[in-house]
């Protein structure tokens, strides 16, 4: 193990940490070339490699930008993308809690355990009723203490009139601790605390991996209406320019972008043409360029300026805020899914109360007296106690989900497996999920002269173009010149000097519909064209989907033609110029005609698709409300994971109906003998035990799955 | 039988700090990258100095 000293937080100031996610992190090679190589970086103080997330923390001054940061990575090998915070924080604590009771509840269980086989070797009255009470004295305050989580649980369930799966489980570890004392007191010969504890103990190991699986929940809409521009220079009466707060904003003003502003309301150009990123709007990131007259949303960036832009929606108007709210809406229709888990529980609870009651009621019938009686019931409780029921789904969705993040796939929720394996219908959105959503430059007739110069100048430069360009460059090898002066004018371009001779990098003279830019060095010039390539294994990947007999679609919000040759290219059926609520309306139709949809796409506007479908995945190059709508993220330019998504769900779903059927054939056998009074609380809990580790043993065949 | 009073408190006691030792292990951070604590007794450490400030950071992953 390796000792890590804790943070000083704040002690250094102006120091910042930032995350990233590096998928192709695969050995202690990697682990020490990026901490080695970070660490030479200026400015970084210091960074670690998390290998089982694939994650990067930096800590680094707070003038080094996280982009610098990726491209370092870059360098050293490794594609990187930030990730804003730890989303997996709030899971943490409820994680650590279990783990902790579950310590607490193996420590007691060990020591009682200890005590207990003194007992039964023989113990002299004496010495029996010294163990029972030392038994007794490890046993309360443990029970108190790991036993919360059901106890609570179980209050809850009850103070609603309902029961849950907590209730008969609360109800055995009590009666049995509560017997076990009374024994103790009255220096009876049985007392039964290493059976509650150990109860205790495998439905912990079964809630601890639960709730390393559970999802992070949804962090909210607010992330969504942040990227919406703060506030904007609105034009007065007199002429004049004002800052005006987005809140104040109001339809019919006017107001004034300049180049990489945030847009803070909805309008219509009136005067000034230019380019708007429109990226995380749409998840295309080839700028759109506006002329007068043209309709402009909240939320994307004016890559030029200045625009003049009459107000025509603010606030909760805007096409921003009615996205996030079509995605609240829309994930509720998913949060009513009752877990496989759930639905056992229903059953099986009250099943087993009625059992032990009936047993109780007909050993007291058969005149068995109340103590007898009501041991046999503990029995029956503890015996059909539902360890094995509660470890089949989660046991086998984290083995699982581990063996998914191995091939790049994060799953969030446990209920996302479950419904990731009903899936019979794919929708894929096109920009960014068939496709790379990056423009990819065609740097084929460069020389290396002109490879280098264009790197220097792209990678000065924040445009979608020039990242690509830098992208495809850095991809090839290209080392970046020198170049000084460089000066970045909106609209035009880059320049700069190399050598002595001005280079520029700019918007060529020519109209053309394809994404093109203009390398000039002197006077020489060369276009470089763009274009958005399909995810290499796309085809592969829906022949997969295909063969386990899911069908594909796309729904893009991209020009009909565009997805129309993207669609013939893989064989597929398409549809282009869909707006959210188009694509929203598109998921339930289908789901009324009983199909249950899995949503791929990146771009905002997926969204409230993404939020209403049966399941749903996210590329991690997703917006990040986008990954938060999505059940599960792939990272990385392969488009495989998806099809491997739907594979290893079903498999799960396969050991997890076999866990059921080995905890229920333990039940049938073990209950009858509960019943007849042949068991003493101590071996019904070792059946149990023995039930939940063949569950557990069955699930680990998963781990090869994903292979 | 007078050896179990000494017994039985040093089997609680060493079960007591074994426990002890896993809640100081896990509000350490060392179970957040077992795969990587793994992978990390390969890494030659030619400067010790960096990788303990590099330690630094792990819990706040």
């Amino acid at each position: 193990m390796n000792a890590i000293a804790p943070i000083d937080v704040g002690k250094e100031a102006g120091l910042s940490d930032s995350r990233f996610t590096v998928p192709s992190i695969r050995c202690a090679g990697c682990i020490a070339k990026i901490e080695r190589g970070l660490s030479e970086l200026e400015g970084v103080e210091a960074a670690r490699v998390n290998f089982s997330a694939k994650r990067v923390a930096v800590r680094h001054d707070a003038r080094l930008s996280d982009d610098k940061i990726v491209d370092a990575l870059l360098r050293l090998g490794f594609e990187a993308q930030p990730v804003s915070a730890n989303p997996l924080a709030e899971d943490d604590k409820d994680a650590r809690m279990l783990l902790r009771a579950l310590a607490v509840a193996g420590f007691g269980m060990m020591n009682i355990m200890l005590l207990s086989v003194s007992v039964w070797a023989g113990a002299d009255v004496v010495t029996r009723e010294m163990f029972h009470w030392l038994s007794a004295l490890i046993a309360l305050p443990v029970i108190a203490y790991a036993g919360r989580p059901f106890f609570s649980s179980a209050a809850m369930a009850l103070r609603y009139g309902r029961t849950n799966m907590d209730v008969p489980i609360s109800i055995g570890v009590l009666l049995a601790t509560g017997l076990s004392f009374y024994e103790t007191l009255t220096g009876g010969p049985h007392a039964y605390f290493d059976g509650a504890v150990m109860l205790l103990f495998f439905l912990l190991a079964g809630r601890a991996l639960d709730a390393t699986m559970r999802n992070r929940t949804r962090a909210g809409i607010g992330a969504l209406l942040q990227r919406m521009g703060k506030s904007a220079s609105v034009v007065q009466p007199d002429g004049s320019t004002k800052r005006i707060a987005a809140e104040d904003l109001a339809p019919g003003m006017i107001m004034i972008l300049a180049a990489g502003e945030a847009l803070a309301a909805d309008g219509t150009v009136l005067e000034g043409t230019g380019a708007i990123d429109r990226s995380m709007l749409t998840g295309e990131s080839a700028p759109e360029q506006v002329v007068p007259g043209d309709q402009v949303h909240a939320g994307t960036v004016a890559l030029d300026g200045p625009l003049r832009v009459e107000i025509t929606a603010t606030q909760d108007d805007t096409a921003i805020a009615e996205i996030a709210r079509l995605m609240d809406e829309a994930g509720q229709s998913r949060s009513r899914y009752v877990r496989i888990a759930d639905r056992a529980a229903r059953i099986y609870a009250p099943a087993v109360h009625t059992l032990a009651l009936a047993a109780f009621v007909g050993w007291m019938i058969a005149g068995a007296g109340w103590y007898h009686a009501l041991v046999i019931a503990i029995s029956v409780l503890i015996i059909t106690c539902p360890c094995a029921i509660g470890l089949a789904v989660p046991a086998a969705q984290v083995v699982a989900s581990g063996a998914l993040i191995r091939k790049g796939l994060l799953v969030k929720d446990g209920s996302a497996l479950e419904r990731l394996a009903e899936i019979d219908v794919a929708v894929f959105d096109k920009t960014g999920t068939l496709t790379l959503g990056e423009p990819r430059a065609d740097i084929a007739d460069l020389d290396e002269q002109s490879r280098a110069v264009a790197l220097g100048l792209a990678q000065q430069s924040r445009h979608p173009l020039s990242r690509g360009l830098a992208t495809s460059l850095r991809t090839a090898g290209a080392k970046p010149s020198e170049i000084s002066d460089i000066r970045e004018q909106s609209g035009t371009g880059v320049s700069g000097i190399w050598n002595g001779v001005p280079v520029s990098l700019g918007r060529p003279d020519t109209t053309e519909a394809t994404l093109a830019t203009r390398l000039s060095i002197g006077r020489r010039d060369c276009i470089i064209h763009f274009e958005d390539p399909l995810r290499a294994d796309a085809a592969e990947t829906l022949a997969r989907l295909a063969r386990d007999g899911v069908q594909s679609h796309v729904l893009s919000g991209d020009r009909a033609e565009a997805v129309e040759h993207v669609a013939r290219e893989l064989g597929i059926v398409g549809q282009g110029g869909m707006t959210p609520t188009e694509k929203l309306a598109e998921l339930r139709t289908l789901q009324t005609q009983g199909h249950r949809p899995l949503m791929v796409g990146d771009g905002l506007n997926d969204g409230p698709a993404l939020a209403a479908a049966h399941a749903s995945i996210a590329p991690g190059t997703a917006s990040d409300l986008s990954q938060q709508a999505a059940d599960a993220v792939f990272i990385g330019e392969r488009l495989a994971p998806v099809a491997l998504a739907i594979t290893v769900a079903r498999a799960t779903m396969q050991i997890v109906k076999q866990n059921f059927a080995l905890a229920l054939g333990y039940n049938l056998l073990a209950v009858p003998l509960a019943l007849a009074g042949l068991v003493t609380p101590l071996i019904a809990a070792i059946a149990m035990s023995l039930s939940s580790l063949i569950v557990v043993a069955n699930s680990l065949r998963l781990a090869r799955s994903a292979r | 039988m007078t050896g179990l009073l000494f017994l039985i408190p040093i089997a609680l006691a060493m079960g007591a700090f074994g426990l002890a030792m896993f809640f100081w292990a896990m509000r350490d951070g060392q179970f957040e990258d077992l795969d990587g604590a793994a992978q990390r007794i390969l890494i030659d450490d030619e400067n010790d100095g960096e990788t303990n400030d590099a330690q630094r950071i792990d819990r706040a992953q």
